[in-house]
């Protein structure tokens, strides 16, 4: 039977009570949201928060709204509020494709798009599709909100711009009109992290793209994207060729380790051929196939 | 030690527990409901799974503490009175178990699962269950029994 440290426990009222609570109780507190990560580290005594804030019951960390050009999720949306989601399937196929193969549907249904981002594991999905769609964060602390472009969030494995006395409150996506999205993943098996996973947004006009986004996670790549890839990409048409030039530069963005998931040299050649594969589809969405 | 009020199986609970005492512990250990089994401890397996306000819920991964003011459901508040509820019913009809022990998660997944979708086919109830881990391996009379379950219910199996 594994069984956390003793803790305090605490649910928070309102987001300002939450920093209130952070402040007050140091770093040896931590936010409880979906817990399917801090639960199980608390279990291994990975981590030994000594309070615990909850914000499950924070309505105001919830739902999924269109913000003018932007798609807004709060960081409380669970996963299965993601993948059920009906505008953020319209704006983007590569919500649902993602948080298809995210964990499983229990998981799903107490999992958390902040408690992800947060945890900031290096083979988050998640993380993958923020960067490719170059979303950003909305972070709020006692002295007021700042807002940081998830291509700048991750300051390693599990490191986040995200404060000791911080919470997460939104997580944002520009809207594109006519953009195709795909996301494409390899997993040992049903459920488990990737060993590589691409997920990429194309918009095509005239034959040529004029915009694209390329996400990585679980290889390494510099803050879960690929930006020689996408540049080299920009003004080019769609072909075969030019495609499969651009995941050959997508693949050289990752770094991957060897370890029990596979050998680097099967992730990269995974990077490689799951760009490929996601960048063919949404390039096909983006015209209209 | 936090007070804690939790309706379970229909009947009101009040207990003082510890913080850090996960929901399925204190279902087990605390008001003697060990119908709901630990399995992988690590939020894996799905056995302890349990319905939360109405939603299935690894109980391993979640505190009792988070439980507090909410319902919850397990496998021995699922029939009514002597009558079993249709999901258990046709986990016996088409012996959807071997050793046992997956069941009661596997029955109340696949409860959460026909709520939302009355008539699934058979890969949606296979994705349905990807929480749920038999080691028997015993997939292929679960599936069969969730689909006739969807039968009783009045769904059906597409």
């Amino acid at each position: 039977m594994q069984t956390p440290a003793p803790t305090d426990y605490v649910r928070a009222t309102s987001v300002s009570h939450a920093i209130s609570l952070l402040e007050e109780h140091g770093e040896e507190s931590r936010i409880l949201a979906g817990g399917h990560s801090l639960l199980p580290m608390m279990k291994l005594r990975i981590a030994r928060p000594e309070m615990l804030i909850d914000i499950n019951e924070l309505d105001e960390l919830r739902g999924i709204r269109v913000d003018g050009d932007e798609l807004v999720l709060g960081a409380m949306v669970t996963h299965r509020e993601v993948l059920e989601s009906p505008v953020l399937f319209e704006h983007y196929a590569i919500f649902r494709e993602c948080e298809k193969v995210i964990a499983d549907p229990l998981v799903r249904n107490r999992g958390t798009v902040g408690g992800s981002m947060c945890q900031a594991d290096p083979s988050e999905d998640l993380s993958a599709v923020g960067s490719a769609l170059r979303g950003s964060v909305v972070i709020q602390g006692a002295s007021g909100t700042r807002t940081v472009p998830l291509r700048e969030f991750h300051e390693g494995p599990y490191e986040t711009q995200v404060e000791p006395a911080e919470i997460m409150t939104e997580v944002r996506f520009p809207i594109r009109p006519g953009a195709g999205s795909a996301y494409e993943k390899v997993e040992r098996r049903v459920g488990d992290w990737p060993v590589c996973s691409a997920g990429v947004y194309v918009v095509v006009s005239d034959g040529l793209v004029t915009d694209c986004g390329i996400g990585l996670t679980a290889v390494s790549a510099e803050h879960f994207c690929a930006p020689a890839a996408e540049a080299f990409l920009i003004g080019k048409a769609p072909t075969e060729d030019n495609l499969r030039s651009a995941a050959q530069l997508a693949a050289d963005a990752a770094d991957p380790s060897s370890d029990q998931r596979g050998p680097a040299d099967y992730k990269k050649h995974l990077a490689n051929e799951l760009t490929y594969r996601a960048l063919v589809r949404a390039a096909a969405a983006s015209q209209g196939a | 030690m936090q007070h804690i009020s939790v309706t379970v199986d229909g009947m009101e609970y009040n207990a003082e527990v510890e913080p850090r005492t996960l929901l399925v512990h204190w279902l087990r250990n605390g008001i003697g409901k060990v119908g709901t089994v630990v399995g992988c401890d690590t939020s894996n397996c799905g056995a302890c799974t349990v319905l939360l306000d109405g939603r299935s819920v690894k109980s391993c991964s979640v505190l009792a503490v988070q439980a507090n003011g909410s319902e919850v459901t397990t496998i021995q508040g699922l029939a009514d009175g002597n009558e079993w509820h249709p999901v258990q019913t046709a986990f016996k009809e088409c012996h959807g178990l071997q050793c046992g022990y997956c069941t009661p998660g596997m029955v109340l997944a696949a409860v959460d699962l026909l709520g939302e979708n009355p008539n699934p086919s058979e890969a949606e109830i296979r994705e349905g269950l990807e929480g749920n881990l038999c080691r028997c391996t015993g997939y292929h009379n679960i599936v069969k029994s969730v689909a006739y379950a969807a039968e009783l219910m009045g769904g059906g199996s597409k």
